[in-house]
């Protein structure tokens, strides 16, 4: 249900105005890496979610929690400020938000090489321009521990 | 999302994301997106589905294999529906009286998460865990907080650096959470749509928050004004409310 036809006129006016206000990101980069099975991969999470105990994220925030990769689920809450997506399928399972599970079944399959020791979340509502210079510092943090997938994942 | 896509693999790194607004992510142009008919919070598409999951993940990942980008692709398949019921709480209800009676609400919540505690418990021993805790004590000091505000002698922030607006809302999360948690639980296996319809027509927990969120609109706290306009209360709430609102005639 993620089509924005089927959204109501107020949330189909709101999505839109967010393209409306995107500032320019000029050429799309693109990076080769080696074979998928050779991949070492992370999560970045835009949900918000970290580790209980963690500084909750507070609206406007563009900065980031470190998710480490044995975080159990229990230990693991949601501090989006947004009010309008759905939160009962994190609360029934992590994995529909953060597929953590998924990703150490892919790595135990040979789909990919390896999972990161570390993992990462913003919180999305955050102004786009904000992200960068942490988006900036956390790629040099990805790169130190090897990763090259990355998987971004909203709510 | 998008936006990090560029960011990130301009250091040299290379992302995949998930695009669950297709219109943004063709707009951005990231590296890579994997579009998905998913209602949003759910990228995976269905909790408990394992199967399904990894079916979205696999396709996520398969585009690094790509030799050159952007790439936009779209998912195949909507979610699972699953067992779940949609049915049960879609009646369109009046919220204007949630407004008036503010006090009123926020005792008969705290009576409300007395008889929900049964349900939240089993919801945690079943599940093994539970997502309240972002306000940081119990759901029954959660709701105090928030029937402080309501009762007009608003508690102190519960933390050192909390704005009045950041407590409200963590209290208001925790609260809505521990809802969301118990109901799941009950007979009747809600499907998403229905346990939001319900939390928001039919608790005196809904109730209590349009309160606090008329009073936070009135307030001259600067933490408290955007938490009332954009942070508490959905969208599709909200709308229904804009409809009740008296119209404007010009002379």
């Amino acid at each position: 249900m993620a089509r924005l036809t089927e959204f109501s006129e107020s949330e189909q006016k709101h999505h839109l105005d967010k393209i409306r206000d995107l500032p320019e990101f000029g050429q799309t980069p693109f990076v080769s890496g080696p074979l998928l099975n050779k991949r070492r991969v992370a999560i970045v999470t835009t949900s918000g979610v970290h580790v209980r105990g963690d500084r909750p994220f507070e609206i406007g925030a563009a900065d980031y929690r470190v998710i480490p990769g044995d975080t159990l689920a229990g230990n693991l809450i949601m501090s989006h400020v947004s009010v309008n997506f759905d939160r009962s399928g994190f609360q029934e399972d992590i994995n529909v938000v953060y597929p953590i599970d998924r990703l150490r079944e892919l790595m135990a399959e040979g789909v990919i090489g390896s999972v990161s020791e570390f993992h990462y979340s913003f919180m999305g509502a955050a102004p786009i321009r904000a992200l960068e210079p942490k988006a900036r510092e956390l790629a040099a943090l990805l790169k130190k521990d090897r990763v090259d997938a990355v998987l971004l994942t909203p709510v | 999302m998008g936006a990090l896509g560029h960011y990130i693999e301009r250091e040299g790194v290379p992302t995949a994301q998930i695009s669950l607004i297709r219109e943004q992510t063709a707009a951005i142009r990231p590296p890579r997106a994997l579009w998905v008919p998913f209602m949003l919070g759910r990228p995976f598409g269905a909790p408990n589905d394992p199967e399904f999951q990894r079916r979205v993940l696999h396709a996520l990942v398969s585009l690094f294999e790509r030799s050159a980008g952007p790439v936009l692709e779209n998912f195949p398949d909507d979610a699972p529906a699953g067992e779940a019921q949609d049915s049960g709480f879609a009646c369109p209800v009046s919220f204007a009286p949630a407004r008036a009676e503010g006090d009123g609400h926020a005792r008969a919540m705290q009576d409300e998460i007395g008889r929900l505690a049964p349900w939240y418990d089993l919801a945690k021993k079943r599940r093994g865990r539970t997502t309240v805790g972002v306000f940081g004590a119990t759901v029954k000091e959660a709701a105090r907080h928030v029937a402080s505000y309501l009762d007009g002698a608003p508690e102190s922030p519960p933390a050192a650096g909390w704005s009045a607006g950041i407590a409200v809302k963590r209290a208001c999360d925790d609260i809505k959470a521990y809802y969301y948690e118990a109901v799941a639980a009950q007979p009747g296996n809600l499907a998403p749509k229905a346990i939001e319809n319900w939390f928001w027509r039919e608790t005196a927990a809904a109730k209590a928050f349009l309160a606090i969120r008329e009073i936070c609109l009135h307030s001259t706290d600067e933490s408290l004004m955007p938490l009332g306009r954009l942070s508490l209360i959905p969208r599709f709430v909200t709308d229904g409310l804009s409809e009740l609102e008296p119209k404007q005639h010009r002379a």
